[in-house]
């Protein structure tokens, strides 16, 4: 009997002592994984997990720089430079890839507009009546930067695309020849029209600050889309004549300040300030080009008797009536009084 | 056919800029005007590493892909030279190239370019070989004469290393195998074999 009892407590503690280990276990036994983790990094650590020379050069490789004994305005310190693949990509890929298509639609456009809807005429005969619209100095303002503009445009245009367009036909040397008039034309013609555009933004700015005029304007899509060519109020410069003035301030300086940036390499900015101004140069410069098309057309070609007024600076009063009804009762009211 | 390589072993480099002289001299550069620089890295601390470096005439090389006139050619053994008569010295290879080997010399006042002058790994140009025109424009042609770059043919400690790329890399992998361990093997030392 007292062998039986003794049998039993045994029974009772080996399974209370299983039950204990077994808990212990499999509550214990998981967390080794972090003394296994601990051990292996702190060995890895005694042996230096990174290897010096691999990081040495991939802090080259990452534009680092050193001493360099010889000297030149184009010997650098850095061995390996990083931004010029940059730039290749973005100049060669899309730069030169998607900018012809916008000169190409903004023409596309003007030519289907002129074909379908025609010249805006004037809707009244001529009086012969005329009122002033551009002083002398203003007309002579606007032919300068206008001449300098094309000389640029055409001889910039032919530095991002004449290797493909040009060179098949004219030839290698015929290309070089031009490119090197281009170049030189570009970059000595630029800083006087820079000074041409800082004048004209000072002198005109008075007329181009937005008004409420502007709105009904720009929502009338100023008269021109409109079948009966009826035209929206406007003073001495409408909501698009405007526009075309906020252009050149925003798009029309990034121009000029890049075009400087490139033009002066003396000033000792670095080939990544000159990449990027590169890039600002070409992409401002042909969307300002897109724009500058469509004020030619419309100058010219698009509305009868825009361009009088920047010949011989007098426009003829109906012209004044349809287009700028406002700017012409102030004229007319400052002559009576 | 052979494809011309540079290779500057880092561990040999000494920066005596013999090749940077040996260069100037063979190809008559002018003043101002570097077609090959060593530049010396971590300068004056333990670990001080040099490196002679030109023109490496990359395979698809960014100088050739951004050029406006198109001046630039690789001839058959794989040498990336450029036409001085159609080049405009507009700088554009400058920005692309990784390594600042176009070199121009300034001729008037505002930093204005003159043609782009680099290494030509002493294969001249496109004029006819070994002319006077030749050697006015790009310098000696030592190729045409069955030489390789004066640069590396002076190199005292043979740090610089030029020649058809198969062999140049033999000599390099025999001298790491020699060296005991991979190239980037930490130490002066190591470059010249037994320790010591």
């Amino acid at each position: 009997m007292a062998k039986q009892q003794n049998t039993k407590s045994r029974h009772a503690k080996i399974i209370l002592w299983s039950l204990v280990v077994i808990l212990l276990g499999a509550t214990l036994l998981p967390l080794t994984g972090y003394i296994y983790v601990g051990v292996t990094s702190a060995s890895a650590q005694t042996a230096g997990d990174e290897n010096p020379r691999a990081n040495y050069w991939r802090a080259v490789r990452e534009g680092g720089e050193g001493y360099v004994a010889s000297q030149g305005p184009y010997t650098t310190n850095t061995l390996i430079q990083n931004g010029g693949q940059n730039w290749r990509q973005i100049r060669n890929g899309p730069v030169s890839n998607y900018t012809p298509w916008l000169l190409a639609a903004v023409i596309g456009a003007i030519l289907l507009f002129h074909l379908f809807k025609g010249k805006v005429k004037l809707s009244e005969p001529r009086s012969g009546k005329t009122v002033e619209r551009w002083s002398m100095g203003e007309r002579t303002l606007h032919w300068y930067t206008a001449i300098l503009f094309i000389i640029l445009a055409i001889t910039g245009l032919s530095m991002l695309f004449g290797r493909v367009v040009l060179i098949p036909l004219l030839g290698p040397q015929g290309f070089a020849a031009w490119a090197s008039v281009a170049m030189l034309a570009h970059n000595y013609l630029g800083p006087f029209f820079a000074v041409g555009i800082l004048i004209e933004i000072i002198w005109w700015i008075r007329y181009n600050l937005p008004t409420a005029v502007d709105l009904t304007w720009f929502a009338q899509g100023g008269g021109i889309l409109s079948s009966k060519h009826a035209h929206p109020p406007a003073g001495r410069m409408n909501g698009g004549e405007k526009l075309w003035f906020w252009i050149i301030c925003t798009f029309g300086v990034a121009v000029c300040v890049t075009g400087i940036i490139l033009n002066f390499p003396n000033f000792e900015q670095t080939r990544e300030t000159m990449q990027i101004a590169s890039i600002i140069h070409a992409v401002t410069a042909i969307i300002w080009t897109a724009v500058a098309i469509g004020h030619i057309w419309i100058g010219t070609l698009g509305t009868e008797g825009s361009l009088e007024g920047m010949t011989s600076g007098r426009v003829s009063e109906e012209w004044a009536k349809q287009h700028h009804s406002q700017w012409y009762e102030e004229v007319k009211g400052v002559k009576k009084s | 056919m052979a494809r011309m390589k540079f290779l500057c072993d880092a561990e040999r480099c000494i920066e005596c800029n013999s090749c940077v002289v040996a260069c100037k001299n063979e190809n008559d550069v002018p003043w101002g005007v570097n077609r090959r620089r060593v530049v010396v890295l971590n300068d004056g601390v333990p670990g001080e590493k040099s490196i002679s470096v030109a023109c490496m005439h990359c395979t698809d090389a960014p100088c050739a892909a951004v050029c406006p006139v198109d001046c630039f050619y690789t001839t058959d053994e794989g040498i990336v030279l450029h036409d001085k008569d159609l080049c405009i010295g507009c700088g554009y290879c400058f920005y692309a190239c990784p390594f600042g080997a176009p070199q121009y010399p300034e001729q008037e006042a505002f930093g204005v370019r003159g043609k782009m002058d680099k290494c030509t790994f002493c294969a001249g140009g496109p004029a006819k070989d070994n002319s006077d025109a030749e050697y006015a424009k790009y310098g000696s042609n030592r190729v045409a004469e069955g030489k390789l770059p004066i640069c590396a043919e002076m190199c005292s400690t043979k740090a610089l290393v030029a020649g058809d790329g198969d062999m140049v890399a033999d000599i390099y992998r025999e001298r790491v195998l020699k060296r005991g361990g991979r190239p980037q093997t930490w130490g002066w030392e190591t470059a010249y074999g037994a320790q010591g």
